[in-house]
């Protein structure tokens, strides 16, 4: 068969397309319920554009669709590249494909329709849950048989982080979405109390470490050394802080519930864990930038290299400041307000969305018979727009979150608390109107990346390349 | 689900918690190795090459990222030592969240003791004539109450007024303080069943009449009997209601849901229910006298 001497390129073609066109998707509606926040007469008096609905279908765009497609698109092309095997279905990757997109699109209707779970990052009704767990079971048997017919002894490093992601955000999603429907749209999670809540913030805190950190993860191990054309700087620290980090993040779900009616020991445990992870977050950081390591240079000229570095840096500070906001007294102060926010969004815009748009200028134009995208110059732009955009947006949400944090705890001489809540709401306009504009300009940069991606394809063929013979290992 | 009320539990997860911490120290010391070297002194990479290009060197651990990974292993022992985290090792300071809390309310309670037993000496009058216990009780009441009765007391659709003279429960200082500290629920059952479509229809006529709002005479001359039947219990033959009850006087201009045939058949139809949070777990009775001073003083000045 013809097809077995060439990569299933169509499939990573169609991920990396749909990656950029749910980013536009999913950063509108975050715009969107930014501006609401300002303006809270937005949401127009329909409850399918009131914020309650759109924010959860603004979460699930950027991480599901935007984020999720990204990780199809990249470790389907890798996993190829470095097994120097074809996908071991077809079949199964188009359903993956075709399945994803109804979730997206499933989602997409009935979240502002105000169906939902209310679990956060989970929020889908359990007919979906079953269709993702479905897609899911397909990604894995592709990714695994592919690997199972590598042509290379050793697995890539960065095999092993898709790896840890597929098999355990089957896991999370599996068991955090247990529940027990009640109508065709409404189900009760299995679980009750203090318990569902341990189980939901295990699940949300392993979204973050497996679908937004792992993933993207694997995607780093490949791009930026192929870009960069340099080894990785050490196995050994890929080894290292691969298991460390698996291991440890799986404990660290309880310091999203601290001071609640969480048992004091769960607490405990969850904190010192997101301490012990520190390091082993910091370890692929290291790894990547230190691959750079002699070819420093490059940075001033490749606004690929850029996107991949500085998402790197953006990794480094929110995976410092994680740890920081998991102990007890930090979190006291931070919890509840918007400097969570500010935080996620330094992971979000910063690592995630940076080093997946890095990673796609880099693919699009291969898998479209070219070497290069388009314009070189937009790339720079974008890179540009959107560092700016991530800057003002995670400041703004730093300020205002401590602002409030030290209202809320602020008690007068009389013993009574000096602001009453409206007043920390009201003080933190300001920072919603500089997050709003941050948020545009990200916006903005996406919508740069998506004219870049239709010039880019247009009056290009599609190309499956020629698998290469895998070069005889050379030891030192 | 199991609530592991058995002891086994806190050892079970108090051993797996301690070795799996030090199990991070352990594998991080079994994979400190030193650089490999080429033979011409570069650093080797592991020979292993994938799409062509991709190789790895041999460096070892950076020696900066080991110590902070042995020394936040360090700290977590410590920390585990001194506080609870482990089965059910109370930890050698004892430290409690709900003990915390005891703690830095008590530091509070003992700083504004003398300012409130001041105030606590003064009656409920005396409190709403006095600026400096009223600026404490605004700051109180836009902290509790403010979320369903307003900043300005004026409350909302289903929320009390709290600055006209109409009290549901009652306005003297006695009554308000017991509504803060008890908290109130007032309960209308649905009359749709009993009375039919019909017979709603007349007793909303009827009570629309009572104060004066425009009503169909015949409906009214119908609904009334049915008043007297139904509504007496809790709103009284004159329908004056009773704050005993909670129940609203149907003969005034106030209305909690709003005027108008179609509210007042909504709420005869399905009845209501209104809660009002009880406070005493919430403020002290200190705290509570001087916000009842503030909620009395909201509608002295009419």
């Amino acid at each position: 068969m013809a097809a077995e001497s060439t990569y299933n390129y169509k499939v990573v073609r169609q991920f990396a397309v749909m990656t950029v066109v749910w980013g536009v998707v999913g950063m509108l509606v975050g715009v969107i319920i930014a501006a609401q926040l300002l303006w809270p007469a937005l949401n127009l008096d329909i409850p399918w554009l009131s914020y309650g609905r759109l924010r959860p279908l603004h979460t699930n765009a950027v991480i599901f669709a935007f984020g999720g497609c990204a990780l199809f698109a990249s470790s389907y092309y890798i996993v190829q590249r470095t097994a120097h095997a074809r996908l071991f279905s077809d079949g199964l990757a188009a359903f993956t494909f075709w399945g994803w997109q109804v979730v997206i699109v499933l989602a997409a209707v009935t979240l502002p329709l105000g169906l939902t779970s209310g679990k956060e990052y989970a929020e889908l009704e359990w007919p979906i849950d079953i269709l993702i767990a479905l897609v899911w079971v397909a990604y894995a048997v592709v990714f695994f048989g592919t690997l199972a017919k590598r042509k290379v002894e050793h697995i890539y490093v960065a095999n092993w982080f898709f790896g840890a992601f597929i098999l355990t955000v089957a896991v999370l999603h599996i068991v955090n979405s247990a529940a027990v429907p009640v109508t065709f749209w409404k189900s009760y999670s299995a679980y009750a109390g203090a318990q569902d809540a341990m189980v939901q913030w295990w699940y949300g805190h392993n979204a973050v470490g497996f679908f937004l950190t792992a993933g993207f993860l694997g995607m780093m191990y490949y791009f930026i050394p192929k870009q960069a054309n340099r080894p990785v700087y050490s196995y050994r620290l890929s080894v290292v802080h691969f298991w460390a980090l698996i291991f440890t993040y799986m404990w660290a779900g309880p310091h999203h519930l601290h001071y609640t009616a969480l048992p004091e020991w769960a607490q405990s445990l969850g904190m010192v864990f997101s301490l012990i992870l520190l390091a082993p977050s910091w370890g692929g950081m290291i790894n990547g930038i230190m691959t750079l390591s002699g070819a420093w240079h490059k940075l001033r000229t490749d606004p690929i290299l850029k996107f991949l570095i500085v998402s790197l840096s953006f990794y480094g500070m929110s995976t410092f400041e994680g740890p920081m906001m998991s102990i007890k007294t930090v979190n006291a102060l931070s919890h509840y307000t918007d400097w969570t926010i500010g935080h996620v969004h330094s992971g979000a815009l910063g690592w995630v969305g940076l080093v997946s748009m890095g990673s796609m200028y880099y693919l699009i134009p291969r898998l479209f018979g070219r070497t290069e995208m388009y314009s070189t110059n937009l790339v720079n732009v974008h890179f540009w727009v959107s560092t700016i955009g991530i800057v003002l947006y995670i400041a703004a949400m730093w300020i205002a979150g401590v602002m409030q944090g030290l209202m809320w705890r602020a008690v007068g001489e009389d013993g009574t608390l000096t602001y009453s809540f409206v007043e920390s709401v009201k003080a933190t306009y300001p920072f919603y109107a500089i997050r709003l504009l941050g948020g545009a300009l990200y916006l903005s940069g996406m919508l740069i990346m998506f004219y870049n991606m239709v010039k880019t394809i247009a009056g290009s063929k599609a190309v499956d390349a020629t698998i290469p013979a895998p070069a005889s290992a050379v030891h030192a | 689900m199991s609530q592991f009320t058995s002891g086994f539990w806190d050892v079970y997860i108090g051993l797996i918690s301690l070795v799996s911490i030090i199990a991070c120290a352990v594998f991080l010391k079994l994979q400190s190795v030193r650089r490999i070297e080429t033979k011409e002194g570069g650093t080797a990479t592991t020979g292993h090459v994938w799409d062509e290009t991709l190789t790895e060197y041999h460096h070892p651990l950076p020696r900066w990222w080991s110590w902070l990974f042995y020394l936040t292993v360090l700290f977590s022992l410590v920390y585990l030592l001194l506080y609870p985290g482990l089965g059910s090792w109370k930890g050698v300071l004892g430290w409690t969240q709900v003990g915390q809390l005891e703690a830095e309310n008590a530091r509070i309670e003992a700083k504004i003791g003398p300012l409130y037993a001041e105030f606590a000496a003064q009656d409920v009058p005396a409190l709403a004539k006095s600026p400096e216990a009223m600026a404490i009780g605004q700051k109180l009441f836009l902290n509790h109450c403010a979320q369903c009765h307003a900043s300005d007391g004026g409350g909302s659709r289903g929320f009390p007024n709290l600055t006209d003279k109409d009290w549901l429960w009652g306005g003297t200082p006695e009554a308000i303080k017991t509504t803060i500290t008890e908290g109130r629920v007032g309960v209308m059952p649905p009359w749709g069943p009993v009375l039919g479509e019909e017979g709603v229809k007349d007793v909303a006529h009827y009570v629309m009449s009572l104060s004066g709002l425009a009503s169909d005479s015949i409906r009214v001359a119908r609904g009334k009997p049915l008043f007297a039947q139904t509504c007496v219990a809790c709103h009284g033959p004159e329908g004056k209601g009773n704050p005993a009850l909670g129940a609203p006087n149907l003969t005034d201009k106030t209305w909690l849901y709003g005027a108008g045939e179609a509210v007042i058949t909504e709420t005869i139809v399905k009845g209501r229910n209104n809660q009002m949070p009880a406070h005493k777990n919430i403020l002290t009775p200190e705290k509570i006298h001087l916000l009842a001073g503030y909620v009395y003083s909201l509608s002295q000045g009419q």
